[in-house]
């Protein structure tokens, strides 16, 4: 072990502070924490609780109906493959698609695009969720698909964006991890100004050593008791972020309320393509009804997502729902909080 | 003959005997294989091992060998995790109508070359064709006779606390290779599958001591699979040092892109060994010796805690579950 895991442990072991729950807003996070065993090396009165920051797991059901409904109408989905198991109200894709949907996993939305353009004969939508991260991705192909004219290729969208998400969660935890991927896009300003309004937080990289450092960051300022942010992550995010992709967003989306599974509607938290792009919009493009979703009533995501309860405080955790078996998204996703107390076990203490 | 594999060379008249003798005897040169119905053979020595396994990996060729080396190393594998030696080796062609004559010669090339490598003797096999779309390329199945080394007996259920856990060379290969073959991800990578006969490996364990308690080969579902099996069976908890497992760099880079732990891709060249503590070095330095075997390496510990559990001590020092294998891995590997 190097000298500096051996401080950041140290850090840990000896925190004498107070009471603090820390929220992974990341579900990478919260599967890395789990993965390194960094939740074992933490004193008793720190808490880790598991954010919203899963893209899969804050999508409403309606959002997969409305998916679904394109499939039955002859159109080609093609989605990153989180999404094919996730239930919706009645079924999932993987069902629609034994139904003979047509169904195809991608990994990129410029697959999607491509697929498209050697399917001239097909309509296709690439269901197009995520935050700040991903959205770039999908703005590129329509911006793509706009200039070279092509006319059989559309979103459905149900992105998110994190600021007013964090206002939402405010109550939720002490200190925020906050996710180093989205603010590589957006930068460092929105942290900056959550600390006027008395909401800490630290800015984590995924390795091992960034993870522990973040931590070790995290409970020594908590011990100071003023409110702090630090960028952990300086190797990746700039406080500027990146302008060229935040211009992206801009010239393609625009904010728009939106519903976040758990959470409710949150207003101006979503992205819908501006009028420009009305073209691929999948739900103007096919006229598609307003679909309302509903979540399978006994399944907990919502207060998991809140970070009120921890997955295995769920009644049909790791009994009915399981990840072969899943009920709700949390324990589809490789992000999902559900999934990874279930793979990791819990706490092993 | 045309160069590619027609419904009639399956019929059982001249032009499959025409296949059979261009293609497969001539390659497979071994006296014990005639034109008569069964091979007729010397029994082993002592007890005897026998296995079946089929392949229909896809693609059928990948970096590092196809189809045809993959079904002689599989069976040999599974007789030498007995602690047998392979003797005789039967294989089962199913093949689809159109398929390159060209290649399948390839494939016969490679199982002629991986037989004589292993010391196994091909002693019959059988040729089916299938129409166009009913199979896809060409499927293997291999059933391998051996004998049981005397005083050999391992076995999955006799894993002990405190026996060492070996690992014959890096892990993931084969599933890394394969994975990146299909060209889904649009990932390029320097990786070559580990796939190769083991059996000289084993002999020269069994060299050091006979007192082996478990070998597996690492297959479908990789070491981590491999692992919570021979925990379950043994009633037995396994401590992992990750930093201890041998992960080529390049297998280690597409992991880390694709969220996948290696531990749980396939190997088709790699034994897990369970062995007393103390027999461990002397073992590892001979199968170091080996030229399929040259990575080996001690990667943890049985224990009597958290019996049927996978236990792994982090790179941070810390503590983990290895998560337990889905079932979701990638189909038709081998």
């Amino acid at each position: 072990m190097s000298d500096a895991t051996t401080t950041a442990r140290q850090i840990l072991a000896t925190y004498d502070g107070p009471r603090l729950r820390i929220m992974e807003v990341c579900g990478t996070h919260t599967h890395e924490n789990f993965r390194l065993g960094i939740r074992k090396l933490l004193p008793p009165q720190v808490d880790l609780i598991s954010g919203p920051g899963c893209p899969v797991c804050v999508t409403p059901v309606g959002f997969i109906d409305e998916a679904i409904w394109l499939a039955e109408h002859g159109v080609t989905i093609t989605t990153f493959g989180d999404l094919v198991r996730v239930p919706g109200t009645s079924k999932n894709l993987a069902a629609a698609r034994a139904d003979g949907a047509r169904v195809q996993v991608v990994y990129s939305p410029l697959d999607a695009l491509e697929y498209a353009k050697e399917h001239a004969d097909e309509q296709v939508c690439f269901l197009s969720v995520g935050f700040e991260t991903t959205v770039p991705a999908a703005c590129l192909a329509v911006s793509q698909a706009h200039a070279e004219g092509v006319g059989n290729f559309s979103l459905l969208v149900a992105n998110k964006t994190m600021p007013n998400a964090y206002a939402a969660l405010k109550g939720s935890a002490d200190v925020f991890l906050y996710p180093g991927h989205v603010h590589a896009i957006t930068g460092t300003q929105l942290c900056e100004d959550l600390v006027e309004q008395g909401v800490s937080g630290v800015l984590a990289g995924f390795t091992a050593k960034e993870l522990l450092t973040a931590m070790a960051v995290a409970l020594s300022k908590a011990k100071e008791g003023k409110p702090f942010f630090v960028n952990a992550y300086p190797r990746v995010v700039k406080s500027e972020g990146t302008p060229a992709a935040v211009a992206l967003i801009e010239q393609v989306m625009e904010p728009c309320d939106t519903e976040w599974r758990g959470l409710g509607v949150i207003p101006q938290s979503g992205l819908r393509l501006r009028d420009e792009y009305a073209a691929y919009d999948a739900r103007k493009k096919h006229d598609m009804p307003v679909i309302e979703g509903h979540a399978n009533p006994a399944c907990r995501c919502g207060n998991v997502l809140r970070g009120e309860i921890t997955p295995e405080q769920c009644p049909l955790f790791g009994k009915v729902c399981t990840p072969l078996h899943p009920v709700g998204a949390c324990m589809v996703s490789g992000e999902g909080a559900c999934s990874a107390f279930y793979q990791y076990g819990g706490n092993l203490s | 003959m045309t160069d590619k594999v027609t419904l009639a060379m399956g019929a059982g008249g001249r032009q499959t005997a025409q296949l059979i003798d261009e293609v497969f005897a001539a390659r497979f040169n071994s006296p014990l294989l005639t034109a008569d119905d069964a091979a007729v053979l010397e029994p082993p020595r002592g007890r005897m091992a026998m296995s079946t396994d089929g392949f229909i990996v896809s693609p059928s060729f990948f970096a590092g060998g196809n189809i045809g080396k993959l079904s002689i190393c599989g069976t040999v594998n599974d007789l030498a995790c007995m602690g047998a030696r392979p003797l005789y080796l039967t294989c089962g062609f199913v093949i689809e109508e159109g398929y390159p004559l060209d290649q399948l010669r390839q494939i016969a090339d490679a199982m002629a070359a991986t037989a004589a490598a292993a010391g196994v003797s091909l002693v019959a096999g059988d040729t089916k064709v299938a129409g166009k779309g009913q199979v896809d390329g060409v499927f293997i199945t291999t059933t391998g006779v051996g004998e049981i080394v005397e005083g050999a007996a391992p076995a999955g259920a006799k894993a002990r606390p405190g026996d060492a856990i070996i690992v014959t060379g890096d892990v993931g290969r084969h599933g890394c290779t394969i994975l990146l073959a299909r060209d889904e991800f649009g990932i390029e990578a320097d990786v070559t599958s580990d796939c190769a006969p083991l059996w000289d490996s084993v002999e020269a364990m069994l060299g050091v001591t006979k007192d082996i308690h478990v070998i597996r080969d690492a297959t479908r579902g990789g070491v981590g699979t491999v692992l919570y099996e021979i925990a379950s069976q043994s009633g037995v908890g396994v401590r992992l040092d990750a930093a201890a497992v041998p992960v080529d760099p390049a297998v280690g880079g597409v992991c880390r892109m694709l969220g996948l732990e290696p531990l749980y891709l396939a190997c088709e060249g790699r034994l897990v060994v369970i062995a007393p503590k103390e027999e461990a070095p002397a073992l590892v330095e001979a199968l170091r010796a080996c030229p399929n075997s040259q990575g080996a390496a001690i990667i943890g510990e049985i224990t009597d805690d958290r019996p049927g559990w996978v236990v792994m001590r982090t790179e941070i020092g810390s503590e983990t579950l290895l998560p337990q294998p889905t079932g979701e891995l990638l189909p038709r590997i081998c």
